[in-house]
């Protein structure tokens, strides 16, 4: 499968029936959820063909989440870099703050399409959270949001506003207490909840068909940008740059663009601390395939196949798995994968914000601190897009926190 | 046929059901495992299944989790449960079979997985996240090493989904109660029997029942529509409480009476 040559369409033509992205993907999970992830693909393909389906969805982001959101033009960041002009597609414009809404408005919709009354959801930084909190209230689904003891720490603005919202924020006190815990927690519930309840996944990742309804729902970034591209440049750019933990926001803005191969894509994972075990959170650069969370990707594991405990500073980010179809790019070379350190990731936050007026999340500013990293390299009349994925008032605290320690 | 086929098939000549407890490996440690196998062998159990921790069990209930996160925590490995697993292997008559995650199971590759555990005496796995649908590989390799690949039904399979999932299963089917998690449950649906005689009428494999048995009356009950019972977090807790030998003569005493309530 690895280097094997692809042609364009095959970019578009992914998962297949059995939900696998080359050989990335599948549906690795107990018999018991069976039923409910046929029943969820059977509802989205039919949702994908209603056109009364898709003009609510649309409503939606227009009127409930302010879509499109800007492409926007960072003149001041672009002069301090020196080199190619530096545009980002503004998703922290968003409503709620962050790229997240896109996906969890799509599968609140499809929550009622399927006639299920509750609605689970795993979160990290706590975007995903307050998404899922946030289309649950605009539709009165009850909403339960297993959330890491530890990132419920040190993201409290969003456990607040989830709590504002309605929902029940259900911290995770097993294993490392993030990201990992909090998906493993809701997929318990979900085991023994399926019935009644829809499981708002957040990112890319997943049994299938998650990895595949989270990508088209963020695919509206990649769209959007495509199109504003066209309007603004009379052409695409020659870069495009996201963050990648599970790797939804990157999935969203790069899918529209892997048949148009003329342009370069990079994925940036939390490089952490460093390259050591444990340190980083960086699965498509220092892992293997595996299987974790119910999908076959690449993964943090040990020799026996335990997933290891990771390092970001960024809640986000700070995952050992990631989305299959990343994997699948990253094999087929369609996308590159690099990484970014936690103190060039805090350092992109206050150059963005001191330059721009714009204060990004910690997860959002590693794609920013690569942008500013490439920038200067390249002509003045190239095209660098980065995707803006969400905004940095929930890590101000946690930012000061850290500029004390690093 | 696996040893596990054969013990089901003396035990139907016999006309007796079977009782199928459950142990981690490494939790409080091996020798415990070990000691609980030649203990459950001597109660006449059916089969022994053990527990390979995993640390992101998502079928489990908190009993059988924290059991995981504590025999990793010691950093038991796949290698050391296996040579432990041969050691006593010769020792007992009673089958053993492993409750084992798909990604250990890929860790270590399918085939390396089953040659190890063959060397070990085990006898069969359930693989609780490989579905029927990804399982084809896995069916032919367990067949031409004539190991038994335990595959579960659900109150949420579709009755055709069961049909596909005997065709392919060996050793027992293995009926999972509830819809949930494991974990001790002091009721029991009421569709059980109608599900399971149904399941009955559709095949020759014996079906074992699991996920919420504790209680000598479950056992009986369950008993009288299956060929077996299968009894994880109850023995996992009182396992983890044990502080001392005779402790652990307690938990023989508790699985023994399960036993004595399938005769």
């Amino acid at each position: 499968m690895s280097n094997s040559v692809r042609s364009p369409e095959d970019f578009v033509q992914v998962p297949d029936a059995r939900g696998r992205f080359g050989d990335f993907g599948g549906r690795f999970v107990p018999e018991t959820l069976t039923q409910a992830l046929e029943q969820l693909e059977a509802e989205y393909e039919s949702a994908c063909v209603d056109p009364d389906f898709q003009a609510e969805l649309g409503e939606l982001l227009r009127d409930f989440v302010a879509r499109p959101c800007p492409l926007y033009f960072a003149r001041r960041l672009t002069e301090k870099c020196g080199g190619a002009q530096i545009w980002f597609k503004r998703e922290d414009t968003n409503h709620t703050g962050a790229h997240k809404i896109n996906n969890t408005v799509g599968q609140a919709l499809l929550t009622l399409r399927m006639g299920k009354s509750r609605v689970i959801a795993e979160t990290g930084a706590g975007q995903h959270g307050v998404a899922t909190a946030t289309a649950c209230a605009r539709f009165g689904l009850p909403c339960v949001v297993y959330m890491g003891e530890e990132d419920v720490r040190r993201q409290a603005p969003n456990v607040r506003t989830m709590r504002l919202m309605g929902a029940e924020v259900q911290p995770v006190v097993t294993g490392s207490r993030t990201l990992r815990d909090a998906i493993n927690e809701a997929m318990r519930d979900w085991m023994s909840s399926v019935e009644d309840t829809h499981y708002i996944i957040g990112s890319v990742v997943g049994p299938h068909p998650f990895p595949r309804i989270v990508r088209d729902f963020q695919s509206v970034i990649g769209r959007e940008t495509i199109t504003q591209c066209q309007q603004r440049l009379s052409r695409l750019p020659d870069l495009v740059i996201a963050c990648v933990g599970g790797g939804s926001n990157a999935a969203g803005m790069f899918y529209p663009f892997t048949p148009h191969t003329e342009v370069r894509l990079l994925g940036v994972e939390a490089g952490g601390r460093g390259a050591s075990a444990g340190d980083h959170a960086s699965p498509l650069t220092y892992g293997e395939p595996g299987v974790l969370h119910g999908s076959y990707s690449y993964v943090m594991q040990d020799e026996d196949g335990q997933t290891c405990d990771v390092h970001s500073a960024s809640a986000g980010l700070d995952y050992p798995g990631v989305g299959p179809e990343h994997s699948f790019w990253k094999d087929s070379g369609r996308v590159e994968y690099t990484t970014c350190e936690d103190k060039e990731a805090l350092a992109a936050v206050e150059v963005m914000a001191r330059t721009e007026g714009i204060l990004p999340a910690l997860e959002t500013a590693h794609a920013i601190a690569e942008a500013i990293k490439i920038a200067p390299s390249m002509s003045q009349d190239q095209v660098v897009v980065v995707c803006l994925s969400g905004r940095g008032e929930k890590d101000a605290a946690e930012i000061s926190r850290l500029r004390g320690e690093i | 046929m696996t040893k596990v086929d054969d013990r089901f098939a003396e035990l139907r000549a016999q006309n007796r059901k079977g009782l199928v407890p459950f142990v981690t490996a490494g939790d409080p440690d091996l020798d415990t495992m070990v000691e609980m196998i030649r203990r459950f062998d001597r109660l006449g159990c059916a089969v022994c299944e053990v527990g390979i921790p995993y640390s992101d069990p998502i079928a489990d209930g908190p009993v059988i989790q924290a059991s995981y996160t504590r025999a990793l925590e010691k950093k038991v490995q796949l290698k050391e449960i296996f040579r432990r697993l041969a050691e006593v292997a010769p020792e007992v008559d009673i089958p053993v079979v492993t409750m084992v995650s798909y990604a250990i199971v890929f860790r270590h590759g399918p085939e390396q997985f089953l040659k190890d555990a063959i060397a070990a005496g085990v006898s069969g796995a359930i693989i609780p996240d490989l579905l029927v649908d990804d399982a084809g590989p896995m069916v032919e390799l367990c067949k031409r090493y004539d190991f038994a690949l335990i595959q579960l039904v659900t109150p949420t399979t579709s009755e055709e989904r069961a049909l596909g999932i005997a065709e392919t299963t060996t050793g027992f089917l293995y009926y999972v109660s509830v819809t949930g998690i494991t974990g001790e449950r002091t009721e029991l649906p009421a569709v059980l029997t109608e599900r399971l005689q149904w399941l009955k009428g559709q095949t020759d494999l014996p079906v074992c029942i699991g996920f919420g048995i504790s209680q000598a009356e479950q056992v009986k009950h369950v008993s009288g529509i299956a060929d077996g019972a299968i009894v994880g977090s109850a023995i996992v807790r009182r396992l983890a409480e044990a502080k001392s030998p005779s402790d652990l003569d307690d938990v023989e005493h508790y699985v023994g009476s399960l036993v004595e309530a399938l005769k």
